[in-house]
């Protein structure tokens, strides 16, 4: 199962993080600095697949914005890396500029990631039906 | 009322909203703390007040910040205030709030139960889907039980939106409230027909998460499972059918010969790799379990995905997924090699480990030296140390398993080792340098060799020390001196090493290493002096040695080490001694080399033990009575009261019986550091002093002859290993012509390698491969008068045995009363299965035939695989091998065992003879692989074949029993047991259930029994009872078994 997705900068900085296993506040984020040191550290020809302590983790690059997900080791890897681009794509769907719309529009990220991946298993990968609620939910903002 | 709306939606227009927020933290970079602690004060404002909207925006700005790492804990109740809002837009910021920070202990939790239910059921299936979703990140095991029946019924809901996610999250619920599970699973399998893919894949992710904890139960969904992978077009959802299947298949064969085709099918026609890697791995996993081995199945589709093993990823997960395939087929791995070997050029490192790896389970004899070669090649390039160290110690790993199996030149393997010297900055000196001992006493053929390569060490030891970096590496001196001392009679000049081990530079090293220097330097002076006595025109030369040795001497006298000290003052004062004795021309050599006369042999780890006790000595009765206990306990009381000295003295009059434990020990040496500490006399070793101690002499006026030379190490004179990779071939074709000429003298060879471990799984050519010279590995000593292994570890109490995992004798399930397998383990044994014989039973088709079923459990935390089961053949009995297979080869046991686990095989055994009982001799090799190593164990058992295990229990009539009596055909036999005090339908049973006899008729205390052996002999007995005496008198007609089978069970009762 998946226990956590995060979206980093370049240098590092959380944008977003999305725990599916109960991790302390406090813990947070120093488990967030040191897993994104092990992916930024690593160069384009090295594989995007890295052990960490007893899970793994999958991780892929898109311009300055990195998506690392946690994963357990009976998670599928590539189904994941798979997963993130899937995930990507539909994130460019509905912003025009992705890297710095996820930045002003966590919460809708938020609403995107729920409805892909709920307590920790992908339950949608159909681009229109992820993005579904979230037109919904701005034609009611409109009419408000 | 109006007026104060108004007034909020003006403040509104000048609140942060999370753009505001996000822009501000990015624009005061420098002071980032001081602008969000503004922030969270503001939002604290805000939240006070009673508009709705104006609170959601301070929750959604909460949310950014916990994000951020804070603490946003106080602000619960505010977000299920949120959260109870009616519009959607502030419902979600409250329920994405509360998925962020709530956890099982937030206490808010519990007044949104009601919420939540109201959320649950609103028409707006956005409000439901909302709720779910938030509901699966904080769900506790109170909202499950209040909640499971509304979730329930969402999962027939008529929208597939809400439908697949009330199914995710019923996986939730099962484990925050196990109970729910049953009632539920009905729905939850019709779910997986859903015609919804959604929904569908919903069911599948949660059924195969349940069955991952647990499979067994979901064996019965097996064929459901099976149609959607053959209909389902969804990859993720196929990956996790797949990966379920992998689960399933250990406990279910049949399943897994069913997988085959369709995976196969998969493999060739899916294009997504995530899909083709996960049936890899399933087909893995399922060519395990059969076990039975198809390996052109997984060669070819290892083939195929080593194919598209282009880019990094996939590089990765190929080699994972052969280090799998490697534990069961290693053959189909081998053939990649030059896949494997390319990997290690890749910049990964991740991949360059997981190669390695590879690598150790791939070497044979064949291939160990070019593997070796290459991983050479790559140590001088490897960026990094920990990269370098790890190269090392695998390309250690590699030649040393399993008792240097793989290693037929050693000449070839010394100079490897010498070559790794060479490296700069590792750790790893003493590893390097246990195996030169290592190979230099085991091996002694390599000894004159090894001897000159340490000589060229020594001499060459400034290119070691000389630079501080490399000083794990000077360990290997260590090694170098040792070598060279103890086998100097191989040393062509013992006076140029000599002479290099007394070099000034030597005080520096290590105060263990120039310890060993010191020693050796003795022993070298004790060949020199041997080599040179008697010729006159030499005798100046020995002289001119004890000359070189009194001058070089003292300045180990005067080392800092008290061992060096110790040691230097000695030598320096026999050999002061001994240049007396040589000017008054006495002939010393003899004398001193009876200093160090014997030679040192490698001891078996259990060789101590096995040292019989002698006679008479028995070391449980006290030497002295000790004093009664009521005595010593008087005393105690007396001592407290009395003065301190008194104390003192009762606690040396008091004899210590009882073992010291650890911490009493570590009390008295505080105690004991204490009083030195305040005795003035008491000369501590502190740094300081040293120092003042060598400064005193002045070390540094000592001229420094050696140059330091910081290029890398290239030893003069050194053979370089790459040359014996050409020779070996050389002289493996030389060989193979050579054979073809001399077959009688392939049979001595073949004798020879005998002596060596064999096991090796390797390829059939690999046989024709003959160590280049004759290697005699030391066996390591065991005492003179050892007892004989099987006595070894039957002492039940032996507290060694816990230490060294000895195998336990456990005949549970048949022959309480005779164990029929005995097992007494080899000498070197350290780890072992654990064996139990749970059955031995005539076969009832074929009268000739004894079925064994051996319960094999691995009580070790290692892994253990290869195991081979072999019996020596009696004439009477053998072992029943497949076609081909010779009279001597062992059966390979279809089953590897991870640490913990057991597993039962059946062997068939020919029996000629079932008169007589017979005990056979086998042994159980396997190999033991632990993470860094895997080494070849072997196991000594005894087969013990009872009359009684040829008897097979048959029902008898009582009319067709007195016929068989009438017939006269029997020979009589009987036998008393006294004093057996059990109730006489104990003692039936105990016959029956040991002897395998079944009861025909019994009246009162008198009862007749039947059994059959395996080739039709009858066998009767008549059991009665009197006053605890038995008497059964017994009828067949094979007298010799009846005799057989009667002391049988009389052993049976007199154990009881």
């Amino acid at each position: 199962m998946i226990k956590f997705l995060l979206m980093v900068n370049k240098q590092g900085q959380t944008r977003l993080s999305k725990y599916y296993e109960q991790v302390d506040i406090e813990k947070r984020p120093s488990l967030e600095t040191d897993v994104v040191k092990r992916c930024l550290s690593r160069k384009k020809e090295e594989c995007s697949f890295v052990e960490y302590k007893d899970f793994r983790l999958v991780y892929r690059q898109y311009a300055a914005l990195f998506i690392v997900v946690g994963i357990s080791d009976t998670e599928n890897e590539l189904s994941i890396y798979e997963l993130v681009h899937n995930f990507v794509e539909v994130l460019d769907k509905y912003f025009s500029r992705v890297v710095s719309s996820i930045m002003f529009n966590l919460d809708k990220v938020h609403i995107i990631i729920d409805e892909i991946i709920q307590n920790g298993h992908i339950v949608e990968t159909n681009k229109n039906r992820i993005l579904a609620p979230l037109l919904a939910l701005d034609k009611m903002a409109e009419a408000h | 009322m109006a007026l104060k709306i108004v007034k909020g939606s003006i403040d509104r227009m000048f609140d942060k909203n999370l753009q505001d927020l996000v822009r501000g933290i990015r624009n005061h970079k420098e002071d980032e703390a001081k602008y969000i602690s503004t922030c969270i004060d503001e939002i604290k404002q805000e939240l006070k007040q009673d508009n709705i909207a104006v609170k959601a925006n301070a929750v959604c700005k909460l949310t950014y910040l916990q994000m951020l790492g804070y603490d946003v804990s106080w602000a619960a109740f505010n977000i299920v205030e949120v959260m109870s809002s009616s519009k959607f837009t502030y419902k979600r910021i409250g329920y994405l709030a509360a998925s962020q920070c709530f956890h099982e202990s937030t206490d808010v939790i519990m007044l949104t139960t009601n919420q939540i239910r109201k959320d649950l059921s609103s028409p707006n299936q956005y409000d439901t889907g909302v709720a779910l979703t938030g509901l699966s990140c904080f769900v506790t095991p109170d909202l499950a039980r209040d909640l499971a029946n509304d979730i329930m019924t969402l999962m027939s809901h008529t929208k597939p939106y809400i439908r697949k996610k009330a199914v995710l999250i019923m996986y939730k619920v099962f484990l925050k409230y196990p109970e729910s599970l049953r009632p539920a699973f009905p729905r939850l399998k019709e779910k997986l027909e859903d015609p919804d893919p959604g929904v569908q894949s919903a069911a599948v992710n949660v059924i195969c998460e349940l069955a991952r904890r647990n499979p067994k139960n979901y064996l019965s969904l097996a064929p459901l499972f099976f149609k959607l992978m053959t209909s389902s077009t969804n990859n993720w959802v196929l990956i996790k059918i797949i990966k379920l299947f992998g689960a399933l298949t250990p406990l279910e064969p049949r399943l897994g010969k069913k997988l085959i085709e369709p995976l196969t099918n998969l493999i060739h026609s899916t294009s997504a790799m995530s899909l083709l890697y996960e049936c890899v791995n399933t087909v893995i996993a399922v060519l395990i379990s059969l076990s039975s081995g198809m390996p052109n199945h997984s060669a070819s589709i290892q083939v195929s995905f080593s194919r598209h093993a282009h880019t990094f990823s996939l590089k990765y997960l190929g080699l994972l997924a052969m280090s799998k395939i490697l534990k069961t087929h290693p053959k189909s791995v081998q053939s990649h090699k030059d896949l494997i070997l390319q990997c290690l050029d890749d910049k990964d490192e991740s991949i360059r480990l997981r190669a390695l790896d590879l690598l150790y389970g791939m070497v044979s004899k064949k291939n160990l030296m070019e593997i070796v070669k290459k991983l050479m090649l790559h140590v001088d390039k490897a960026e990094g140390t920990t990269y370098r160290d790890e190269l090392l110690t695998k390309i250690i790993d590699i030649c040393s398993q399993s008792n240097y199996q793989y290693i037929t030149n050693f000449e070839w393997y010394i100079s490897i080792l010498v070559e790794l010297t060479r490296l700069e900055g590792t750790r790893h000196g003493h590893l390097i340098a246990s195996q030169m001992l290592d190979v230099a006493i085991r091996v002694k053929a390599i000894r004159a060799f090894a001897v000159a390569q340490m000589a060229t060490l020594l001499d060459n030891a400034h290119l070691l020390t000389g630079n501080t970096q490399r000083n794990g590496i000077c360990e290997v001196l260590y090694a170098a001196a040792w070598i060279c001392g103890e086998f100097s009679e191989h040393l062509e000049e013992p006076m140029v090493t000599l002479e290099a081990m007394l070099r000034p530079k030597v005080a520096t090293l290590p105060g263990h290493i120039q310890a060993v220097y010191v020693q050796n330097a003795a022993k070298l002076f004790a060949t020199v002096l041997r080599g040179h006595e008697g010729v006159p025109a030499d005798s100046m030369v020995a002289q001119e040695t004890s000359q070189l040795l009194i001058d070089r001497l003292p300045l180990f006298v005067q080392s800092s080490n008290l061992e060096v000290q110790e040691r230097a003052s000695c030598i320096l004062q026999l050999v002061k001694y001994i240049q007396k004795l040589q000017q008054k021309d006495v002939e010393v050599a003899e004398e001193v080399t009876a200093l160090f006369a014997g030679e040192l042999n490698p001891v078996a780890p259990k060789a101590q033990k096995k040292v019989p006790v002698p006679e008479g000595l028995d070391l449980d009765v006290w030497i002295n009575e000790p004093p009664s206990g009521s005595e010593s306990e008087d005393e105690g009381r007396k001592s407290k009261g009395k003065a301190v000295f008194a104390k003192e003295e009762s606690r040396h009059t008091k004899p210590r019986y009882t073992e010291v434990d650890e911490k009493e020990l570590a009390k008295r040496r505080e105690v004991r550091k204490a009083e030195q500490a305040n005795n003035p006399f008491y000369i501590k070793a502190s740094p300081s002093s040293q120092k003042v101690y060598q400064d005193g002499v002045g070390v540094e006026h000592i001229p420094v002859v050696q140059i330091d030379l910081s290029v890398p190490l290239k030893v003069p004179g050194m053979p370089m290993s790459d040359q014996y990779v050409k020779l070996e071939e050389e002289r493996r074709e030389r060989n193979k012509a050579d054979k073809k000429k001399k077959k009688d003298k392939k049979k001595r060879e073949k004798g020879e390698k005998g002596r060596r471990r064999r096991g090796d799984s390797g390829p059939e050519s690999e046989e024709d491969i003959t160590p280049a010279h004759m290697v005699d590995i030391v066996t390591e000593e065991m005492p003179e008068n050892a007892l004989p292994s099987d006595d070894d570890d039957k002492d039940p109490n032996d507290p060694h045995k816990s230490i060294c995992w000895a195998p336990c004798v456990n005949t549970a399930g048949y022959g309480v009363d005779q164990p029929p397998l005995y097992l007494s383990p080899h000498p070197s044994l350290s780890l072992a299965p654990h064996l139990q014989v749970c059955d031995i039973q005539g076969n009832l088709q074929d009268g000739s035939q004894v079925v064994v079923s051996v319960i094999f459990e691995n009580k070790c935390d290692s892994f253990i695989k290869s195991m081979e089961f072999n019996v020596l053949d009696s004439l009477n009995s053998k072992l029943q091998r497949p076609d081909g297979a010779g009279p001597h080869d062992g059966l390979i046991v279809p089953f590897q065992l991870p640490p913990g686990i057991s597993n039962e095989a059946r062997f068939i055994f020919s029996v000629q003879n079932i008169v007589m009982p017979q005990k056979l001799k086998g042994t159980l090799t396997f190999i033991v692989k632990t993470d860094d190593s895997s080494t070849h164990e072997k196991l000594d058992f005894k087969l013990h074949f009872t009359c009684t295990s040829y008897l097979i229990t048959t029902p008898c009539y009582s009319d067709a029993y007195s016929k068989l009596l009438e017939s006269g055909d029997l020979k009589g036999c009987s036998l008393k047991l006294e004093g057996v005090n059990q109730p006489f339908h104990h003692l039936l049973a105990r016959i029956c259930f040991h002897h395998h006899f079944s009861v025909v008729e019994r009246i009162d205390s008198c009862a007749s029994m039947y059994s059959r052996s395996i080739q039709g002999h009858h066998m009767c007995l008549l059991v009665k009872t009197a006053d605890q005496t038995v008497s059964i008198d017994a009828k067949c007609d094979e007298p010799g078994l009846l005799g057989n089978v009667l002391d049988e069970i009389k052993l049976t009762f007199s154990q009881c």
